[in-house]
């Protein structure tokens, strides 16, 4: 049941009018009460005008997931009213902007209603149309302050971070604030039963968005090249990536070290990135699915001629353009098996921006080590909403793990370099950089090569480089970061998951304890599969995996790869463009044991 | 056959460069183009180029996309790194190579299939970007390896080996690269290695893109009467517009002085000087307008009009509208590249 610390709500409004800023003002005071919180934006493909919502949910338990139906709607927007109505929890509250009469057939008898007339006090105190708009959305805020218990001291302190010295944007904001505050207080019994109380939760704790946490990893892995075409929902992590370099990569006469090429589309990115990796440097590109599908044949390439290459996969909702704004975990086969011919790349899945932070410095690890390409399969939940994190720390005595490259000394000591022969069991053949050593010069090339870096044509000599891909691939499936594995006593039924699922995975399980349901869980982190995935396949009859897809792609792979009969794999599907919630986790894996039952 | 090496033996007595290397140290693997190929004549010319630069064969990263143009970056520079990419990607490959290391040497060889067709965008975002390069564009109006289709640069009624004139109007390459804002544009002809020789060299030192389109007949599928891309076609409609002798600097300069006097001199990032011997009249290879012109005149004409045909040295390479360090990226070791954890700590605080 909601209470003290323990609901959510969601607000409504039009995009464009400077909602993700109040928004955002809320989300972190809440963060700065101590309070654990946390984000969802769901937005349209759009500029201006069509309907946006942004759901925060507080839990002083530290839950992430996404919670349906809401405890407070705060409907801004006449264009959804019907809809956002039908999402109140029965005995919620809905507040709306009483500047004009709302249909009473939109209204519900089981909530209570909080008419605040954000419109008409705003169009009185400011002047200007744009200005009127934007401070009925901070009006709200104070509304929302009143009757929720916001600190005001926190939300004025923040305000002054903000606009420092702009003195007549920090009054005027404060003023809007000020409106909806004092007229929730005179009309209506604040707070509402269900509200805030300071807590000290958060203190080691940060928000921040995948997209940021990955950039801030690429930075700190010493990447120096990132090519990218711009595309939702990937845009920002270059975009981060680039303020972060002008923060820490500029040489005192300020000349900058590192190169940012906005390419001229996503197959340019992809080909950039496998250039500059050739020549030694970590180098990087975000995408999304669109733009994955056009560095197919590149990816191929890489993963021929054995070129490093990281990509970030900000998966959101295909085929095609999709939903752009929606999320999804819809590339996770595409990109396994990515390019003509016979391919597999390593695949790492972060579950939350922490992860994008530590694995965007695996995946260059990774890539470097085995000479090929890693993909970051993060999604537009994870990238683009802001999450409660521990503070990100650095163990500064990392250093890159650039694998095997012979350097102008080490080339000296053998008697002649040859490109894809390999002497060790990981299969993994030294390379050598441009521009160091004449001993070191060889041919890349993504036409058939024999192990000395030579043209063929012949089966045997084509067969002995291709097998060796195959033990690469094998060696790396016991590199990649191992799955997350929460063993429940009794369970007789394993869950098996990924990415920004953990979050209403782990939650769905604690509720299911309660009520009796016992499960082992595991989340995989990396492909190929290595022992621990496989042995945790031998541990039950039945799994339940629980993705974000239509068409079960994680099963797949499992199903593919392990060799796991597809009759053990029962799934659970989330692919509408939201995050995951909680309800479906708990709802389906009751369902699906009731069907084992009966199986039974 | 897996791979065909020349043997390395050389005559005690071949010219050697300033390195002390002869032209053979500058060769590559056996062609395995036609016999009469243009390319090979192109591969040939560049080794001389190289070779009389006194470059050095590992400072040198040589990038090609697909076709039989590509295939030429196995003949030339064994010591140089080569990369023979996708088809029409090499572009990309080459852009983000040179982001990472601007300290060596680069060269992309493509053709007419490969550059104005499927990597058409490419390489007008190369030229764009103005990323230094030389840019060889063996350009003989046809598909070889897949046998005798015309290629976008195919000039309207000329004919296929079959018979079959081609309906399609040209892209021409310079007139392409001049409208795109390049800072180096030239075109010449495999058949004339004195013409070519300097135009690569310069080329090599223009510390920008250099587009250099060279007419290479394909002996095969392209070299028949009718076709506008012929050995024959090419020699009776020649236009030398202004033939130039590139002048390296630390070289005598009275060595190299053109015989029939200069009447313009064009200073390269490296004090390096190109020499333009003036044959057409009031052509000014340093007016973009005018070269446009010019070119689009004589092709009217049915005429080639070749030459070093504009050339810009005021316009900067993309590191230098980048702000990029002047030394390799490549070269700066990871501790200058992470800024610590006692940093991350501060950031952190932005997050709260």
């Amino acid at each position: 049941m909601s209470g003290v610390n323990d609901f959510c709500f969601k607000i409504g409004t039009v995009n464009g009018t400077g909602s993700a800023s109040a928004n955002g003002l809320l989300m972190q005071a809440i963060f700065r009460m101590g309070i654990p919180v946390v984000g969802k934006n769901v937005f349209p493909s759009n500029i201006q005008g069509l309907p946006t919502w942004y759901e925060i949910r507080v839990s002083r338990d530290g839950y992430t997931a996404r919670t349906a139906p809401f405890d407070l709607m705060v409907a801004m927007n006449t264009g959804t009213y019907a809809r956002d109505v039908a999402e109140i929890k029965p005995g919620g509250y809905l507040m709306y902007d009483a500047s004009w009469p709302m249909a009473q057939s939109l209204l519900r008898d089981d909530v209570t209603v909080i008419g605040i007339p954000l419109g008409e006090m705003c169009n009185n105190a400011f002047t200007g149309d744009r200005e009127r708009t934007l401070m009925k959305n901070i009006a709200y805020t104070g509304a929302l302050a009143a009757l929720l218990a916001i600190d005001m001291d926190v939300i004025h302190a923040m305000l002054q971070e903000k606009f420092g010295r702009k003195k007549h944007l920090l009054e005027s904001n404060y003023k809007a604030i000020r409106l909806g505050y004092d007229y929730a207080r005179e009309h209506y019994p604040c707070p509402l039963p269900f509200h805030l109380e300071k807590m000290d939760a958060t203190r080691d704790h940060i928000l921040i968005d995948g997209n940021a946490a990955a950039a801030l990893g690429a930075l700190y892995a010493g990447a120096t090249v990132g090519a990218w075409y711009p595309i939702t929902p990937a845009t920002s992590l270059m975009e981060n990536f680039r303020m972060f370099c002008e923060k820490f990569r500029k040489t005192p006469d300020g000349k900058r070290q590192f190169c940012i090429v906005q390419a001229e589309d996503e197959l340019a990115a992809a080909g950039m990135v496998i250039g500059a990796s050739w020549m030694g440097a970590r180098a990087f590109t975000p995408t999304a699915g669109p733009g994955i599908s056009l560095m197919g044949e590149f990816v191929g390439l890489a993963y021929y001629a054995e070129v490093p290459a990281v990509f970030f996969d900000v998966q959101r909702t295909g085929p095609s353009t999709g939903m752009p704004t929606r999320t999804q975990q819809s590339d996770i086969l595409s990109a396994a098996y990515l390019s003509h011919g016979d391919t597999k790349h390593i695949l790492l899945f972060p579950a939350s921006p922490e992860e994008c932070f530590t694995m965007a410095r695996d995946a260059f690890d990774l890539a470097e080590r085995y000479q090929t390409p890693v993909f970051v399969m993060m999604d537009l939940d994870i990238g683009m909403n802001d999450w409660m994190c521990k503070r990100f720390e650095w163990d500064d005595s990392y250093r890159p793990d650039r694998g095997k490259v012979l350097d102008a000394a080490a080339l000296q000591k053998v008697e002649k370099f040859f490109r894809y022969m390999s002497t060790n069991g990981d299969g993994v053949a030294a390379r050598t950089l441009p521009g160091v050593d004449p001993k070191g010069s060889y041919f890349t090339r993504g036409s058939g090569h024999t192990k000395f870096g030579t043209y063929t044509e012949d089966a045997d000599e084509y067969r002995e480089v291709m097998d060796r891909l195959v033990r690469k691939l094998a060696a790396a499936a016991e590199t990649v970061p191992a799955p997350e594995i929460i063993d429940a006593d009794g369970a007789s039924v394993g869950v098996i998951t990924l990415g920004g699922c953990r979050g209403a995975v782990l939650e769905g399980l604690d509720r299911l304890k309660e009520q009796g349901v016992a499960l082992d869980y595991m989340r995989v982190r990396g492909f190929p599969f290595g022992k621990p995935v496989r042995e945790f396949l031998t541990r039950h009859d039945r799994y339940i995996v629980i993705e974000q897809n239509r068409d079960a792609q994680l099963r797949s792979l499992l199903i593919l790869e392990t060799g796991i009969a597809p009759e053990r794999l029962m799934s659970i599907l989330e692919y509408g463009g939201l995050p995951l919630g909680t309800n479906q986790v708990v709802d389906g894996v009751l369902g699906l044991l009731k069907g084992v039952e009966v199986a039974v | 056959m897996t791979s065909i090496t020349k043997p390395r033996v050389q005559h005690p007595s071949s010219t050697r460069n300033a390195l002390g290397l002869s032209r053979r140290d500058y060769e590559g693997s056996m062609s395995t183009l036609c016999a009469g190929c243009g390319h090979d004549s192109v591969t040939a010319a560049l080794i001389d180029a190289f070779w009389q630069l006194d470059i050095q064969p590992h400072r040198v990263a040589k990038l090609s996309g697909i076709g039989c143009s590509s295939k030429t970056t196995a003949y030339f520079i064994n010591q140089a790194h080569g990369f023979n990419s996708v088809h029409g990607r090499m572009p990309a490959v080459a852009t983000g190579a040179n982001a990472a290391n601007r300290e060596l040497y680069f060269v992309g060889v493509s053709g007419d299939g490969d550059s104005l067709s499927i990597g058409l965008g490419q390489m007008c975002h190369a030229i764009r970007r103005n990323v230094s390069m030389l840019y060889v564009l063996e350009n003989n109006g046809v598909y070889g390896l897949t046998k005798g289709q015309f290629s976008a640069s195919a000039d309207i009624g000329s004919k296929s080996k079959k018979g079959e004139p081609n309906v399609q109007p040209p892209i021409d390459p310079v007139l392409l690269a001049l409208t795109l804002g390049a800072s180096f544009v030239a075109r010449s002809f495999s058949g004339d290695k004195a013409q070519l020789v300097p135009i690569l060299k310069a080329g090599l030192k223009h510390g920008g893109f250099a587009l250099v389109d060279i007419i290479s007949p394909c002996v095969t599928f392209n070299d028949h009467e009718g076709s506008t891309k012929s050995y024959l076609y090419t020699r009776q409609h020649y236009d030398e517009v202004a033939p130039v002798d590139f002048v390296p600097l630390r070289r005598e300069i009275a060595a190299t002085e053109p015989a029939e006097g200069a009447v313009r001199s064009v200073t390269m990032h490296d004090g390096s000087t190109v020499h333009f011997r003036m044959l057409a009249e009031d052509y000014d290879p340093t007016n973009r307008e005018s070269a446009y012109s010019y070119v689009r005149a004589a092709h009217e004409r049915g005429e080639v009009a070749t030459g070093l045909l504009y050339i810009d040295q005021g316009s900067p390479d993309m590191h230098g509208v980048s702000g990029t360090i002047d030394s390799a990226l490549t070269s700066l070791p990871y501790e200058s590249l992470c800024p610590g954890n006692a940093k991350l700590q501060e950031l952190m605080e932005e997050y709260r």
